[in-house]
C-alpha cells in the first residue's frame, strides 16, 4: 500500500515539474556527482546541468572551500577530457591544489581579468562555447538582470555555469538554479590519531528552483563525498545571523 | 615582363618646409638649417628665400650671416631629414605599396600597374603632387622607365615630367651632366671640358668618355639609359600574403569598415588556402584622408583561415578606428602565418570534432579584445618553493610534461605573497596555538607539519619556510609558516600563505 501511494506521489511530482517547465528529457544523460543524499534536493533527483549555479563566499576560508566543492563537481564533469575556464580578478586559486580534488589543473584555462565589468563579458563569452565543459566566475556583485543574459546564453549552449560571488553583502535575487554555501567545518580525526582529518564542509543549498532547499555536513576523502549528517534547516538561520 | 615604371618625388626644401608646416610663423623668412663640420658651421638646407640670397649648402654659417643678417638659423636639426622622408614614404604607400627613400631628399616609388587605379600617369602624377604641395611641401616629380631618368627629370627637366618608354635619351639630352648622379668632380670636370649638356657628350665612344669620368659614373649613365638593372630597396617589404582596398568615397562609417574588412579577409583567406597555411597575426592599416595610418593587429592561438571568426576579432576593435574625415585605403597583411593542420589534434578530444576549434575560437575573441595575456595555463615545474611550483605556458596545447604533484596536500587560495601573521608557538618547532590575521585571532585546534622547504640556493638566498596546515576553531584552515629556524634571541617571523578546503 505505501509502495503505490509513494508511487503515485512520485508520478505527481513530476507533472507538477512538467507544469513548472522542467522537462525530465533534458537531463537525460544525469551525470552522477555521489552527492548523495544532496540530489534529493533537487528537482527529480538530479543535479541540475546547463544551469547557473551561485556559491557565496565572502570571505577566504569559504572561498577555498567553495573552490574545493566546486573543483570536485568539475572533475566530474570533465571525465570525458572536457575543458574548462575560469574567470576572475585578483585570483588567487593555486592550480597545483586542486589536483587534489581530482581535477586535472593543466586542463582549466584561466583568464585573469583586470577590470570586474569584463568578468561579466568574458563569461557570456564563454558560455556560447559548447565545448567548455564548464565555466566557473568569480564576481563581486551579479544583478538580476546580468544572470539572465547568462541564463539564455546556457539554455542554447547547454554550459554549465558556477559563479562565485565574493560580495554576498548585497545579495540580489538571480535566476541561479541554485544558491550554495560552502563553509569548513571541524574535522573528525582519522582513526584517533592527532592532526588534521579529511576536509568536511557544511554545505547549504539556500535556494533551489523546483526543488526543497536543505543543509548537510559532507566529508570528502579518498576522492568521494560521505555524508556525516543532515542538518536540520532551523539550524541555517542561526548559522546566518553569524 | 610588365614595363617597370618609376616615380621621383624630389623635395627641393624638405627640411625648411617642414619647419614651416610646425612652426608657421616662420614662413617668408630666409630660413637655414646649420651643422658643425669639423670646426666650423656651415649651411646644410636653405629656404627659397635663402637661396635667392645667394646662400647655397655648404657655404660657412658666418658667410652666411654676412650676407644675410636677419637670418633665421636652426642648429643641429639635419639629422631629421632622413626621419621626415621615411615618413612621408610610407605616407607615400597609399599610392604604391614599393617605395624607397632615395639619398639627396627624395622618394623613388615603383609605380608599375598602379597609376590606371588613378585614371592614367598624369591624373597620378598630379594627385600625388597637389597633396604633397597641400601638405606645405614644394615639391617636383617626374615619371620614366628608369630611377635615373626620372630622378634627372624631378630635378633638371623643364619640359614635361613623365617621360614616355623609349624616349629617355631624348628627355636627358638637354640636361646638364649633374642630372647623371654622377660625383660632382665628374660632371665639374665635363663642364669644364665645355659639355654642359647630356646631349654633347652622350654619344661619344664608352672608352673615351670613361676615361675622363672613371668608372662609377660610367655605370651611372648605363642604368639611367635602363642598360643596367638598378637595384630598388623599398622601406617596407610587402608581406607575402597582403591585400589593398582603395575606396573610391572616403569610408566614414562603422558599416563601411566591416565591408572592406570582410572583403579583404576573404581575398587574404583564399590566397592562404591556396598555399595551406592559416593566419596566425593580421595586421589591417587604415589610411586615413588626413594622412594618419590607424592600425589594427590581430592574433589568433592557431592558424586560421575561417573568415568569419577572423572578422569576429577584427570587429571587437572596430571601436578603435576613427575615420574622422574618411579612410581612403585599407591594407591587411598576414603579419605571420603557419602550416594549417588539417585535423588538429590537441590534448582535448571532445566527442565533438570541431570542439577544439571552437574553444580555440573563444579564446582568440577573448585576447581581442581583453589582451592575449589574460589567457593563463599552468604546468608543474620540479620545484618544491610554492611559488616556482608551476611555470605559465602560452600554448594551450603544450602537453603535460611531468606528472602533478599528489603526496603534499596545497591550499586552494594561495596569497601571491605571504602576508606577516603574529602566532603564539609552545615550544620550538612544535604548530602554533593561536594566531592573528586581519584583526581576528585563530585557536588552532588541529595541526600537521612542520613541512620544510628549502630555499633553491642556486636561484636566490633567504630563510627556508617550515610550514604547517592549522585548522581553528571552526574547522577553517590555513597555511602558515615560520620563516627560518628557530631562535631564542629574536621572535621568529611569522607568514600565513594560504587556505585549503
Amino acid at each position: 500500500m505505501a509502495a503505490v501511494k509513494k508511487d503515485i506521489i512520485g508520478k505527481l511530482q513530476e507533472q507538477i515539474l512538467n507544469l513548472q517547465g522542467v522537462k525530465p528529457g533534458r537531463n537525460a544523460h544525469a551525470i552522477d556527482f555521489g552527492l548523495g543524499i544532496i540530489s534529493n534536493a533537487f528537482p527529480g533527483n538530479v543535479f541540475p546541468l546547463a544551469a547557473l549555479h551561485e556559491f557565496l563566499a565572502t570571505n577566504l576560508e569559504d572561498a577555498a572551500a567553495s573552490g574545493g566543492f566546486i573543483s570536485i563537481l568539475l572533475s566530474t564533469l570533465m571525465k570525458k577530457n572536457g575543458v574548462c575556464l575560469w574567470i576572475s580578478t585578483q585570483r588567487k586559486i593555486f592550480p597545483p591544489s586542486l589536483i587534489n580534488f581530482g581535477l586535472s589543473p593543466e586542463r582549466i584555462i584561466f583568464i585573469d581579468l583586470q577590470k570586474e565589468k569584463d568578468v561579466l563579458w568574458a563569461s557570456e563569452e564563454a558560455l556560447k562555447c559548447e565545448s567548455l565543459a564548464a565555466v566557473v566566475t568569480e564576481l563581486d556583485e551579479i544583478s538580476f538582470a546580468q544572470s539572465r543574459r547568462l541564463q539564455l546564453v546556457i539554455e542554447k549552449s547547454r554550459v554549465t555555469a558556477f559563479v562565485i560571488r565574493k560580495n554576498a553583502e548585497k545579495l540580489s535575487s538571480t535566476l541561479a538554479a541554485a544558491r550554495w554555501r560552502i563553509s569548513a567545518m571541524p574535522s573528525g580525526a582519522i582513526d584517533g590519531l592527532p592532526g588534521l582529518g579529511f576536509a568536511r564542509w557544511h554545505v547549504e543549498l539556500l535556494k533551489v528552483k523546483n526543488g526543497i532547499p536543505g543543509s548537510w555536513i559532507i566529508e570528502y576523502a579518498a576522492g568521494v563525498f560521505k555524508p556525516v549528517k543532515e542538518v536540520p534547516v532551523n539550524d541555517l538561520k542561526i548559522r546566518k545571523a553569524v | 615582363m610588365m614595363q617597370k615604371r618609376y616615380m621621383s618625388i624630389w623635395f627641393s626644401t624638405l627640411l625648411t618646409d617642414w619647419i614651416r608646416i610646425k612652426q608657421p610663423a616662420l614662413r617668408d623668412l630666409s630660413l637655414v638649417f646649420s651643422d658643425k663640420a669639423g670646426n666650423r658651421m656651415v649651411i646644410t638646407a636653405a629656404s627659397k628665400e635663402a637661396t635667392l640670397l645667394g646662400i647655397h649648402l655648404g657655404m660657412p654659417l658666418a658667410d652666411a650671416r654676412a650676407i644675410a643678417p636677419d637670418l633665421e638659423v636652426i642648429e643641429n636639426q639635419c639629422h631629421k631629414s632622413k626621419k621626415l622622408l621615411a615618413a612621408l614614404g610610407r605616407w607615400c604607400i597609399r599610392y604604391t605599396p614599393l617605395v624607397a627613400v632615395e639619398e639627396d631628399q627624395g622618394l623613388i616609388l615603383d609605380i608599375s600597374g598602379c597609376a590606371h587605379l588613378w585614371g592614367g600617369e598624369r591624373e597620378y602624377l598630379r594627385e600625388i603632387v597637389n597633396r604633397l604641395r597641400g601638405l606645405g611641401y614644394q615639391v617636383r616629380a617626374a615619371i620614366s622607365d628608369t630611377m635615373g631618368t626620372a630622378w634627372a627629370v624631378s630635378r633638371y627637366g623643364r619640359v614635361s615630367p613623365i617621360i614616355k618608354s623609349g624616349e629617355e635619351l631624348n628627355a636627358l639630352l638637354p640636361l646638364p651632366p649633374m642630372a647623371l648622379r654622377i660625383s660632382p668632380m665628374a660632371s665639374q670636370k665635363l663642364i669644364k671640358l665645355g659639355l654642359k649638356t647630356i646631349g654633347s657628350f652622350i654619344s661619344m665612344p664608352r672608352s673615351v668618355l670613361r676615361r675622363r669620368i672613371g668608372e662609377g659614373s660610367m655605370e651611372r649613365i648605363e642604368q639611367v639609359l635602363g642598360q643596367k638593372e638598378e637595384f630598388f630597396s623599398p622601406i617596407t617589404v610587402p608581406e607575402v600574403y597582403s591585400e589593398r582596398l582603395a575606396s573610391m568615397e572616403p569610408i566614414r562609417t562603422r558599416k563601411g569598415i566591416e565591408i572592406a574588412i570582410e572583403k579583404l579577409l576573404s581575398q587574404l583567406c583564399a590566397s592562404m588556402q591556396r598555399d595551406g597555411v592559416g593566419l596566425r597575426s593580421g595586421l589591417l592599416q587604415s589610411y586615413r584622408i588626413d594622412g594618419r595610418v590607424i592600425k589594427t593587429r590581430i592574433g589568433t592561438n592557431s592558424p586560421s583561415i575561417n573568415t568569419s571568426h577572423l572578422f569576429k576579432l577584427f570587429s571587437l576593435q572596430i571601436d578603435n578606428i576613427e575615420p574622422k574625415m574618411g579612410i581612403e585605403l585599407f591594407t591587411m597583411d598576414a603579419v605571420s602565418f603557419d602550416e594549417l593542420d588539417p585535423g588538429q589534434e590537441t590534448l582535448w578530444i571532445t566527442e565533438k570534432s570541431m570542439g577544439n576549434q571552437k574553444v580555440i575560437e573563444l579564446l582568440d575573441r577573448l585576447a581581442g579584445k581583453l589582451g592575449a595575456q589574460v589567457i593563463q595555463r599552468y604546468l608543474p615545474q620540479p620545484h618544491h618553493w610554492p611559488e616556482r611550483s608551476i611555470k605559465k605556458v602560452d600554448s594551450i596545447t603544450e602537453p603535460l610534461s611531468l606528472p602533478w604533484r599528489t603526496d603534499r596536500l596545497r591550499p586552494v587560495q594561495l596569497l601571491k605573497v605571504p602576508e606577516p601573521v603574529q602566532v603564539t608557538a609552545p615550544i620550538p618547532d612544535y604548530p602554533p596555538m593561536l594566531f592573528r590575521y586581519q584583526g581576528i585571532t585563530h585557536q588552532v585546534k588541529k595541526a600537521d607539519g612542520p613541512e620544510r622547504i628549502e630555499r633553491e640556493w642556486w636561484l636566490e638566498e633567504g630563510e627556508h619556510r617550515d610550514y604547517y596546515q592549522l585548522e581553528d576553531a571552526e574547522g577553517k584552515r590555513y597555511w602558515l609558516f615560520r620563516s627560518g629556524h628557530y631562535s631564542s634571541e629574536k621572535a621568529s617571523k611569522w607568514f600565513i600563505h594560504g587556505f585549503f578546503a
